[in-house]
């Protein structure tokens, strides 16, 4: 794969050395590696980056009331989201059951009309009826003052960037680092700034969700026709009114695709920040999966893709609606849904529905898969760990850090110039640096292959779905729907299946990114002009050539970036996995939660995380920048 | 009395510390060796020129002449590296923000090549934009957008949105938001390009139609020759960012200035542009004349019936005093040839 991959970016300066460097740099690494070879000694329990951590930590606990940083920073800030937390919460519960019900519904219905609103108010009334309706609200409450936050921060400086050139090429490193950093890296530096609970929950979100936010509004800003605006200055139209009348409105649509990205992505980690003691949904299927108990946690699973589908409609749906043409009619429809919520919120109605769980079912098929597919399922598990993770990790993890951080700056510098190399590689220095190599190496084996079994499916099915237009047709809502999933949920399955293990991540690795690659690989062909495909088939191509020789050299953009896309989706996938079975840095920063010994542990795991996905964000983005035009 | 747009010795240099080129020998490289060299592009090289008032001035040249750059460096919309622009004998380029603003929201408005409508707005709202800009209230912007409207033919499509009306309507919007500010000058910048030629013409008409109604001073911007001989009163050919010639339409048919006019006024019918004093001669001595004379302005296809009629020579006048004479044999090689004619 690297080989075919890494020709065409040296073709334009060295042609022949393009060829050779790459299998040189092979040879070279096999050598090196076998001449080096290490006994994969266990990462020692006592790393000199574990106790810095712990120091960090005590000295933060010892002077949290008495540094001016915290008294006068931190915890003000602490506060102020608490502060929001509570207004939020107690809008919502406010309302009651009958009440938020019936809001949510004419609040799709005047944004999205009344298919929406049928959608939210069965999903909403679902929240009653499986018995969960209390950490429904814990977790939408989270995600709203989460998504309000980052709407006030994000926006402004979202339109700032697209205006401001300096603003928008300094936030432009910090958010793409922001944008690969997996979730579960974000947790534990919020802990120690912020204490665990609904606070450290919602900042927390709140980073992760932000880039969205800032990307998208700065796009929006941008792609304002330049016409437009020219000709709104030509007769005379101040900086502020271009503004609010001319970039505003015309990026109106896409400022709303950005919250509706928003609130999925908080969504997503608000159900993980369930590990640092939020409450919510998140907390059962947490408290389930440790159990293995799949049943219990699909209902609180259900409920939270309940939710992100009811989010997900009503904002997409607000997107598409055009702006500003308000008739009477939608304002007189908006005052009628008003007063029917206020209506509906003073009836006397309870949440006390009758229960509908699908614990005991769910628990049924999964003791009868167990039974009769066990053959089949721990063949595959065996197979998969006996023939591709333990070789892997075996080779990893016994290669000196040092070769290892050689092999990736050369690498780098192959794929990307000098920049990349010396950016992967200090990432590499610093995994090594951070007294994890062990278990860096064991997450990198996983994911390395997940990623190659993401992109030899998730390819297969984009090719297929590009050429068919009736498998793509019925592979879309499944593609949808396995966008607004929040990351969590993509455990269950995993787990009902194989238990709780590596493959268990590997499996649960290639659910969550399997659907951007194919989206992107489908994209990416689809793109390829209709003319040259036209012109191709006139020349007598035959349909496996035109797939070959013109549609997917020129899709190569796309199937580049499906990489890069899947290569972090599934770390953060893996790194998740920890909770199932999956161990290595997942596990060590599960672990860091909820022991106060292993704290230290447990922060220099996430940052190896960060690392190794800046690791291997580089290499890909590497590819996918140098190559020539797309 | 001042003309109303007057450029002096104005230059535009896109690129890294443009003011060394200016009025350097590096302007007179090629553009890519100038590129090559310092980096920067020369878009618009030391043009002069004066537009006079209910005049209709048309800036003709290819893609890429710089014509489409100098018509924003009369409002600032890009600004100008060097030079002098006077509207109204006002120097453009010493205005601060305030009274730049005032220039563009009261005395010159523009019209774009792609509209530049607000998609959002309604059609009724995009022409009063530049009256709500002003702080115009809504009930007066609304009554004058609808005037606006009815004089380029739009009424009854207030309430519609942009993207529900053809190219032609969608710029007859353009037109109306520039009329709606009431400016003394209106700028085209290739307004007509982006319409099917049918539509052009129709929009030609329109804008020779409210020129004789609104009588503003118009500088339309154009690649199309034929756009430009019907529009303009007088037509500057632009190339490489240089002004190469400045006439009437008769003036470019007649005596192109070099090589590159001629070669651009090649095929137009030159009896329809050129007038009978570019091809008289002089009588022979005592030769016998018509009685009845033809003006020296006359159109040289109107001349053809009496011409071909005529059994003598007929005397061409200006005024009173005779000027030359004309037969079938001047008049052939003008309606057969396009060759260069050198004036008699």
């Amino acid at each position: 794969m690297t080989a075919t991959m890494t020709r065409p970016v040296l073709r334009a300066g060295a042609p022949r050395w393009g060829r050779v460097l790459p299998v040189l740099l092979v040879v070279a690494a096999v050598v090196g590696y076998l001449v080096f070879r290490t006994d994969a000694a266990a990462d020692s329990e006592d790393a000199a980056a574990f106790r810095f951590f712990t120091q960090v930590r005590d000295w933060v606990d010892a002077n949290r009331d008495t540094s001016p940083v915290f008294l006068y920073g931190v915890n003000y800030v602490r506060l102020g989201v608490r502060l929001l937390v509570d207004a939020v919460r107690s809008g919502l519960s406010g309302l009651g059951f009958a009440g938020l019900v019936a809001a949510v519904t004419a609040l799709a219905a005047v944004l999205a009309g009344w298919r929406t609103a049928l959608v939210a108010l069965g999903g909403f009334l679902a929240f009653g009826f499986l018995g969960l309706w209390t950490e429904s609200v814990d977790t939408l409450v989270l995600t709203v003052s989460a998504v309000l936050l980052a709407v006030l921060i994000g926006v402004p400086i979202g339109v700032l960037a697209a205006r401001v050139g300096w603003v928008g090429a300094a936030l432009r490193p910090v958010l793409d680092v922001m944008q690969i950093m997996p979730t579960f890296a974000y947790l534990a530096p919020m802990t120690l700034l912020f204490l665990i609970g609904e606070p450290a929950a919602v900042i927390a979100t709140l980073i992760y969700a932000v880039p969205a936010t800032i990307r998208i509004t700065e796009l929006g800003i941008r792609e304002v026709p330049v016409t437009t605006v020219e000709a709104a200055t030509a007769l005379g139209s101040t900086g502020r009114q271009l503004l609010t009348k001319v970039r505003l409105p015309l990026a109106r649509p896409t400022i709303v695709l950005a919250v509706n990205q928003t609130i999925m992505m908080a969504l997503s980690m608000v159900v993980i920040t369930a590990l640092i003691n939020a409450p919510g949904l998140g907390q059962n299927i947490v408290q389930a999966l440790e159990r293995v108990n799949v049943g219990a946690a699909f209902d609180a699973g259900l409920a939270i893709v309940v939710m992100a589908v009811v989010l997900d409609r009503i904002t997409a749906g607000a997107a598409r609606r055009r702006a500003g043409r308000w008739g009477r009619g939608r304002w007189a429809a908006a005052a009628a849904a008003l007063v029917a919520v206020v209506v509906v919120a003073l009836l006397p109605i309870g949440e006390d529905l009758p229960r509908v769980s699908f614990a005991a079912p769910v628990n049924d098929l999964t003791g009868w898969i167990e039974l009769h597919w066990y053959d089949a399922t721990e063949w595959l598990k065996n197979a998969v760990s006996a023939g591709l993770l333990d070789p892997l990790e075996t080779v990893l993890t016994t290669t000196p850090w040092w070769l290892f951080v050689l092999v990736v700056a050369a690498f780098g510098a192959l794929v990307g110039g000098w920049r990349t190399a010396g950016i992967a590689g200090l990432a590499a220095a610093g995994i090594a640096g951070l007294g994890l190599w062990q278990h860096a190496m064991q997450t990198l084996a996983t994911v390395l292959v997940t990623i190659v079994l993401t992109m030899a499916i998730g390819v297969l099915l984009g090719i297929w779905s590009a050429r068919h237009d009736w498998f793509a047709a019925g592979l879309r809502p499944v593609l949808d729907a396995a966008q607004t999933m929040p990351s969590f949920v993509y455990l269950l399955p995993a787990v009902a299946l194989f238990g709780a293990s590596r493959f268990t991540a590997v499996v649960a690795g290639f659910v969550y990114a399997f659907p951007p690659v194919v989206r992107l690989v489908d994209r990416g062909l689809r793109d390829v002009p209709a003319t040259v495909v036209e012109a191709a088939t006139a020349a007598g191509s035959t349909s496996w050539q035109l797939l070959w020789k013109v549609q997917l050299p020129m899709a190569r953009g796309g199937l580049l970036l499906a990489a890069n896309q899947g290569i972090v989706m599934v770390l953060a996938m893996v790194v998740l996995g920890g909770l199932v079975g999956a161990g290595a840095l997942g596990y060590d920063v599960v672990a860091g939660f909820s022991q106060r010994e292993d704290f230290g542990k447990g922060l220099a795991a996430g940052f190896a995380i960060v690392l190794l996905g800046i690791l291997l964000d580089r290499l890909t983005q590497g590819f996918h920048h140098a190559k020539g035009p797309r | 009395m001042t003309s109303t747009i007057t450029v002096e010795h104005l230059w535009k240099v896109f690129g890294p510390k443009p003011e060394r080129v200016v009025g350097t020998e590096l302007a007179a490289l090629p553009r890519a060796e100038l590129r090559a060299r310092t980096g920067c592009l020369a878009a618009v090289k030391d043009v002069s020129f004066a537009v006079e008032a209910g005049e209709v001035f048309v800036v003709m040249g290819l893609s890429g002449s710089g014509k489409s750059t100098l018509v924003r460096c009369l409002t600032r919309l890009i600004e100008p590296t060097s030079g002098e622009i006077g509207i109204d004998g006002e120097p453009v380029r010493e205005m601060n923000p305030r009274r730049l603003r005032e220039l563009r929201r009261h005395r010159v408005a523009m019209v774009f090549q792609h509209f530049g409508l607000l998609p959002h707005r309604s059609v009724l709202d995009n022409v009063a934009y530049g009256l709500e800009i002003q702080g115009v209230g809504r009930a007066e912007r609304h009554r004058r957008a609808g005037e606006m409207l009815a004089l380029v033919g739009l009424d009854g499509h207030e309430q519609q949105y942009p993207e529900q009306l053809s190219g032609g309507m969608q710029q007859r919007v353009g037109l109306a938001r520039a009329l709606a500010i009431d400016p003394a000058v209106l700028l085209f910048d290739e307004p007509f390009s982006a319409l099917d030629p049918l539509i052009r013409r129709d929009m030609q008409a329109e804008v020779r139609r409210l020129h004789a109604e609104v009588g503003k001073t118009l500088l339309f911007i154009t690649h199309d020759l034929a756009e430009a001989l019907t529009l303009g009163d007088r037509i500057a050919v632009l190339r490489d960012g240089e002004l190469v010639q400045v006439g009437t339409p008769e003036d470019l048919v007649g005596d192109p200035a070099d090589d590159y006019v001629a070669d651009f006024v090649r095929d137009v019918p030159r009896s329809d542009v050129l007038t009978l004093k570019w091809i008289m001669r002089d009588p022979a001595p005592g030769e016998t004349v018509e009685d009845q004379p033809l003006p020296a302005a006359t159109v040289i296809r109107d001349a053809i019936p009496r011409v071909l009629g005529a059994k003598l020579p007929i005397p061409v006048v200006d005024g009173d005093r005779r000027v030359g004479v004309v037969d079938a044999d001047q008049l052939l090689p003008a309606l057969i040839g396009h060759h260069r004619q050198v004036p008699v």
